[in-house]
């Protein structure tokens, strides 16, 4: 009996201990997000949407990041998924059990993973020093990089999903298997395939590493593609490591931004996900 | 073929043509889309491949002048062009480590409170909590980090510990210099709270693999709950939990802004893991849009490639051991 209950002792001490970590682990974060909250919205004033990043000591806004930010998101994204569905097309369709699928999916799941600021070296190499100089296309070539991997896998993963007795059942009526798969697999994995796109937009709305020297940054407001351009990501940055006091205030109320897309994206995205069984 | 079949029914009905030529587009469309898919799926290769060759070419410069010294060469020294590695490698070796020391035994403890302890109803609120903040970017933690954080550590925990193993022999060492707030330790239990998310989600999945018939069996001849965790759970799912440990220890190693804002970028190796260092990814960030001269610029991107082969050699580790898994379950 005594060696059971030491037995049991032992158990309730290490369960006491995963508690703990669930405590220390959820609120650690609960912190975090507490804390940015708290910090970003003391600075959320219209102003952070109406006026361009302020020289050092003055107030200002956020307005040529923010409009950065969305330009070259939306240009990595439209680059981007394209690209992204049709390979992930190409491994749940044509080539399911494909030597090079396999190859593939593990490349892509590497990618997936990878450094986010090897790939800001790689367009840096292939781009930038190619032209001359930084610029918003570069940035959003980067961003690109990092949405494809993302779109692959759901794309893969969300058509695989669909049953085959659809497809058959589309097939046995003579279809060609491009249409099959346009009118069939495509609609019946349409919200999987939108939530694949939201996440991708969500990872890259974030990233910083890729556009410090693609993009770099830009004082003022500028849709020149072809010329550096401001992001929020590049501006709390530079502004969070600045000694002004103005400066850290923007860069709490632009991390704050960034989240809150962030994490209403992802709530989408799951929500758009349960709504299945596709019909 | 669907020329063959156009010509053939030339002379045929006009209806009957027509049919004969729509079914030759559906088969030239079928085509088209087969090769365009196919297509993006090389392109998916070639990305790679173009990353590992850009990397090289940027590196040669530097590889041809220094060689292999670079990467036991401690000095950086932009002025006399003295280039080595050590430092940042180091950084980011020590760095990762905190986090997974901190990291791994945080998620499997989580883990398992989701798989085992949680009460069903809050099972799914705590699994999607996680999930979302698996999602926030880096750069949030690295604010985080330097604000609140690091002058957290400096002001109440630093001076502590330094006083603390002031005479241990091994420890004090470990723990020496001044209480800068930023430094090596703090990079890395930030860097543990970014990988708490990705190693816990993974061990979830995993450990929900385990049949009930399994662990039911245990605990019929007598076995407490650790005893099921530690000899039914745990060995069943090892292969899965090396490969989530190993996703997570790739992505604190490429980790770059939460890392950059509070390592405190000095290029050394001290012993002392209060003291301010380096990783790669944080002198990349730093130093990339700065550097002068064609060596600089390449030595910068020669980190980049030990970082991305590093990197790549552990993801592809992770991502065996989490396909075996899935090969073990018969999917």
């Amino acid at each position: 009996m005594a060696i059971y209950d030491s037995r049991r002792r032992r158990s309730k001490f290490y369960l006491g201990l995963c508690y703990a970590s669930v405590i220390i682990g959820l609120g650690w974060l609960a912190l975090i997000l507490g804390t940015l909250l708290y910090e970003g919205f003391r600075g959320l004033t219209p102003a952070v949407f109406a006026q361009m990043t302020p020289p050092p000591g003055s107030n200002g806004g956020l307005l040529n990041a923010i409009t950065g930010s969305l330009i070259m998101t939306f240009l990595g994204v439209a680059i981007g998924t394209p690209l992204g569905m049709l390979a992930g097309t190409y491994m749940a369709e044509y080539g399911r059990y494909s030597k090079l699928t396999f190859f593939v999916r593990f490349i892509n799941d590497i990618l997936l993973s990878a450094p986010s600021i090897v790939i800001g070296l790689f367009i840096y190499e292939v781009m930038v020093a190619r032209m001359g100089h930084f610029s918003a296309l570069a940035g959003a070539a980067a961003l690109s990089v990092i949405v494809i991997p993302v779109v692959v896998r759901t794309t893969e993963d969300m058509l695989l999903l669909v049953p085959d007795t659809l497809r058959e059942a589309a097939r046995a009526l003579g279809l060609p298997r491009s249409i099959v798969i346009g009118k069939v697999a495509y609609r019946a994995a349409r919200a999987g395939l939108v939530t694949g796109v939201l996440l991708a937009i969500a990872r890259i709305s974030g990233e910083t590493a890729p556009l410090l020297f693609t993009a770099l940054n830009n004082q003022f407001f500028s849709t020149n593609l072809n010329a550096p351009m401001s992001s929020l990501p590049a501006v709390i940055f530079q502004f969070a490591l600045s000694p002004y006091k103005e400066w850290q205030q923007l860069a709490w109320t632009g991390a704050l931004l960034i989240t809150l897309a962030v994490l209403a994206l992802s709530i989408t995205a799951r929500a758009l996900q349960t709504q299945r069984p596709a019909k | 073929m669907a020329n063959n079949l156009a010509v053939e029914n030339a002379g045929l009905k006009p209806a009957e043509s027509r049919l004969a030529k729509a079914l030759a587009g559906f088969k030239l469309r079928d085509t088209g889309f087969h090769l365009l898919t196919l297509a993006a799926a090389w392109a998916v290769l070639i990305l790679l491949g173009g990353v590992i060759a850009s990397l090289i070419v940027g590196s040669m410069p530097a590889i041809r002048a220094f060689g292999l010294n670079f990467l036991v060469t401690e000095a950086w020294n932009p002025v006399t062009e003295k280039f080595g590695a050590m430092a940042p490698v180091y950084g980011t070796i020590v760095t990762s480590l905190v986090a997974m020391a901190i990291a791994v035994p945080s998620a499997l403890g989580i883990a398992i409170f989701l798989t085992e302890l949680c009460p069903y109803s809050l099972r799914r609120p705590i699994g999607i909590a996680i999930e979302l903040l698996a999602g926030i970017p880096s750069i949030i933690y690295g604010i985080w980090g330097l604000f609140v954080f690091a002058p957290f550590l400096q002001e109440h925990v630093q001076p502590g510990l330094i006083s603390a193993f002031a005479g241990v022999p091994v420890l004090s060492k470990l723990f020496a210099g001044p209480p800068y707030g930023i430094g090596v330790l703090t990079a890395g239990v930030i860097l543990a709270v970014m990988v708490l998310p990705i190693v816990t989600s993974i061990s979830r999945d995993v450990f929900e693999t385990v049949p009930t018939v399994l662990k039911e069996s245990a605990y019929a001849v007598g076995c407490t709950t650790w005893e099921v965790l530690r000899s039914v759970v745990i060995p069943y799912t090892r292969v899965g939990l090396i490969g989530g440990v190993m996703l997570g220890l790739g992505r604190a190693l490429g980790e770059t802004m939460a890392v950059t804002f509070v390592i405190g970028n000095a290029h050394r190796i001290a012993p002392s893991l209060l003291a301010p260092g380096t990783t790669i990814s944080a002198t990349i960030a730093n130093e990339f849009t700065e550097a002068v001269g064609d060596l600089y610029t390449s030595a910068l991107i020669t980190l980049g490639l030990i970082l991305f082969v590093i990197t790549f050699i552990i993801l592809a580790i992770s991502r065996y051991m989490l396909m075996r898994l899935q090969s073990q379950e018969g999917r």
